[in-house]
């Protein structure tokens, strides 16, 4: 049983919880993700890791409660265990020296940025760290994205932190200041991720995108993550959930992100009806 | 009383027993097992059947070569205790065997008394009986485990909890190895638990099973995905000394046509591991949804189709449609899951083909372009080709099309085992009498090994590959 060891929301939705698994804490690399299952009935969602300590065995997801899944894993405890969790799994983040490498996090997409915003910082690249958020409650992991970059910008939409505006206003005024930049990693909500690869395209940007489609099993067996990357289809959970932002099809990624949105609803309805909530 | 030994004659004059099962009405409004399995009555007439032949031809029709004239014989005896440990001495799931092995196609295609009556239709019906006893088993209180030989201290690990993984892993026990089962899902079972759905094989047997080995003493470890939380080197060093590599033919292949990613479309795999794994038929009780749709196409003609246009019809479609480019002779599907799969239905669209998939303005299928083929010379498999007519392009509507056109080999352990050899196929290399891999102390068996095939030829390439390790174990020779 994977035990949950602490709990601290960021704001009313977003919360880090760290878990008890000292197996995918050793073995863990920047980029990977995990499966969880909550109950018995549980739906397996795929969380990426935020942050592991292989001497204390333990690793670190953040989550947004959007779903049934997540706001149910909300409603667990310190003292708690995870009914099912799964991994390492997807390929690790290939890290080496590049340059300056630029992370861009958007919302709980920050997270997954973190390690290997340390990884690239420990390979000897320059990391600048874009984080961006609706408001400043959503900008989250501030001190622990200044440690693993040489410099970080915050932006948010309301302007109620840091710069107001985009995260790509904030790429945009980076390239136009004439910073050279080697890589782009964006991870975040689906439209950030287009509008940056859209971007770097047109500036010839090498930018990896990390994704977090809908996923059963994680090892490659339903094909339901499916996506199409230049024109080939990429299994996330398997082939990825690193590509190369330039040649993901993203409106077609988000159509079948929300293949199951009446369904969602449905679930949690029904939870509520049932007074479980 | 004594009763008086039948001549073969009498034993031919027996009518085959017929299987009582729920109407094709009544199940498709459920998921229930389709049939019910026979009573004692009707199982010891169908043992009376057996001419107990000296050569026992069904016997070598046995891809783990059951004892069957003996556990018939049993049978016919009244003796169910008897009978299901003879099966059990070579087969460790029955329960599971007597539903879905092919038999048609194994064991009862050689027997004496479907040649006499000329049909294969009329043998004995070896598969059914075998089910009655392990049934029977099951619903006895304190059923006894097989014996465990002392321990001998060796580590074996297992990867996949499938039929191949589970006869492995048995086998090794009985042999007073320390076995641990690593699967990479929540649950046990592999294909008998994601794949096959409930109401043809209910999944309180394969949980039985699982737990079974439990008792035996075997460690099974779940959400453990080999290759990516230790890689067999890993395994090796931490005193595994001998690996069993049975993961089955995860990877779904697909059509590769246009629109293949519109939402509505899926793998066989994916909506059958969200009917059955993730009990989706249950939603919103449980948590996982799958789409529920009034117009389903299926593409394929082998057992998986039939399945998954039997699924689909059981989440409420109105109409399904079993796409399938050659003729109703070629399918591969077992003759009795076609059968149940018309009589529920099922709609057999014949000598068609999909070639691109239609969506409406919010990216969910609307409709199939198919064409029409016709039969042409025989191809690599013996059977004809499907050669496209020209011009012959048609539409079907549709909100659900799943495609059930077979299994690649997952690469996830041969990636990270540089030193297994896998063919072009990605299947990995092994002997197919020891079921050695080119790797020392590795071992593999089971649709990783020949592609996907069927559970019991995965059972037994397991039992094969057990002995060989229990042998590897005691001798270290490789």
């Amino acid at each position: 049983m994977n035990k949950i060891l602490e709990k601290e929301f960021f704001s009313p939705q977003v919360f880090r919880m760290k878990v008890e698994a000292p197996e995918i804490a050793r073995k863990r690399k920047a980029g990977q993700f995990v499966i969880i299952r909550v109950s018995d009935a549980g739906e397996r969602i795929p969380l990426t890791i935020a942050d592991a300590n292989a001497s204390e065995g333990w690793i670190e997801l953040v989550v947004q409660a959007v779903g049934k899944t997540t706001t149910d894993l909300s409603k667990l405890s310190p003292g708690d265990s995870l009914h099912d969790l799964a991994g390492p799994l997807g390929r690790p983040t290939h890290i080496e020296k590049h340059g300056t490498v630029l992370m861009v996090g958007g919302g709980i997409g920050i997270a997954p940025a973190h390690p290997i915003a340390q990884a690239m910082k420990a390979a000897g690249n320059t990391v600048v760290s874009i984080l961006g958020g609706r408001s400043k409650e959503l900008v989250i992991m501030e001190e622990k994205m200044k440690a693993a970059s040489d410099e970080v910008i915050i932006v948010t939409d309301d302007g109620s932190y840091g710069m107001k505006g985009m995260v790509t206003d904030a790429i945009q005024k980076l390239i136009d200041e004439g910073r050279k930049i080697d890589l782009v990693i964006a991870i975040g909500p689906p439209v950030m991720m287009k509008f940056v690869s859209l971007l770097t395209k047109k500036y010839d940007i090498h930018t990896l995108v990390s994704l977090n489609t809908i996923m059963i099993d994680g090892t490659g067996m339903c094909g339901g993550c499916r996506v199409s990357v230049g024109n080939e289809s990429k299994f996330v959970c398997v082939d990825g959930p690193e590509f190369d932002g330039h040649l993901v099809n993203f409106d077609e990624m988000m159509q079948r992100l929300s293949m199951y949105r009446d369904q969602e609803k449905e679930s949690i309805d029904h939870a509520c009806k049932l007074g479980l909530r | 009383m004594e009763k008086k030994e039948l001549t073969n004659k009498e034993r031919l004059a027996i009518p085959p027993q017929k299987m009582p099962e729920q109407g094709p009405k009544e199940r498709i409004g459920n998921v229930n097992e389709v049939p019910y399995g026979f009573t004692e009555e009707m199982a010891v007439a169908e043992a009376e059947r057996c001419l107990q032949c000296k050569n026992a031809p069904c016997i070598k029709g046995c891809p783990v070569e059951v004892n069957i004239p003996v556990f018939i014989k049993f049978i016919a005896e009244r003796k169910f205790r008897e009978a299901v440990a003879v099966i059990k001495e070579t087969n460790v799931l029955p329960a599971v065997c007597g539903r879905v092995c092919p038999q048609e196609e194994q064991c009862q295609k050689p027997c004496t008394v479907g040649k006499s009556l000329k049909s294969v239709d009329k043998a004995v019906q070896i598969g059914k009986l075998e089910r009655f006893v392990a049934d029977w088993e099951m619903n006895q209180a304190g059923s006894e485990s097989p014996s465990i030989k002392p321990s001998t201290g060796k580590k074996i690990a297992v990867i996949g909890c499938g039929p191949a993984g589970i006869t492995v892993a048995a086998d090794c026990r009985r042999a007073g190895h320390e076995v641990t089962i690593f699967e990479a899902l929540h649950k046990p079972g592999g294909v008998l638990a994601y794949g096959i759905p409930e109401f043809r094989l209910p999944k309180k047997i394969v949980g039985r099973e699982v737990d079974n080995l439990v008792s035996m003493g075997v460690e099974l470890r779940t959400n453990m995905v080999i290759g990516k939380i230790y890689t067999i080197e890993e395994l090796m060093a931490e005193g595994y000394e001998a690996v069993f590599v049975g993961t089955g033919a995860g990877l779904p292949m697909f059509l590769n046509i246009p629109g293949e990613n519109l939402n509505g479309v899926y793998s066989a795999n994916e909506y059958l591991t969200r009917a059955n794994l993730m009990q989706a038929y249950s939603f919103p009780n449980t948590d996982t949804p799958i789409a529920r749709a009034s117009n389903v196409a299926v593409f394929g003609g082998g057992n998986v189709a039939m399945d998954s246009a039997r699924t689909a019809l059981r989440l409420g479609a109105k109409n399904v449609y079993l796409v399938y480019r050659r003729s109703h002779e070629e399918m591969p599907a077992r003759k009795e899951e076609i059968h149940h799969a018309e009589e529920e239905g099922v709609q057999m669209n014949l000598l068609q083909n999909p070639v691109r998939f239609i969506g409406d303005d919010k990216g969910w299928v609307k409709a199939v372009e198919c064409l029409r083929m016709e039969l042409g010379e025989p191809d690599d498999s013996g059977r004809r080709r499907p050669v496209p007519i020209k011009g012959s392009e048609f539409t079907i509507d549709v909100d659900v099309c799943i495609v059930a056109i077979g299994n690649a080999s997952n690469p996830l352990i041969p990636h990270t085992t540089p030193d297994i050899q896998t063919n072009k196929w990605g299947n990995i290399i092994a002997d197919p009498e020891t079921l050695k891999t080119t790797k020392k102390g590795v071992f593999a068996g089971g649709d990783i090994v020949l592609g996907a095939a069927t559970v019991i030829l995965a059972m037994g390439q397991g039992r094969k590959a057990a002995q060989a390790i229990n042998e590897y174990l005691a001798t270290g020779a490789w």
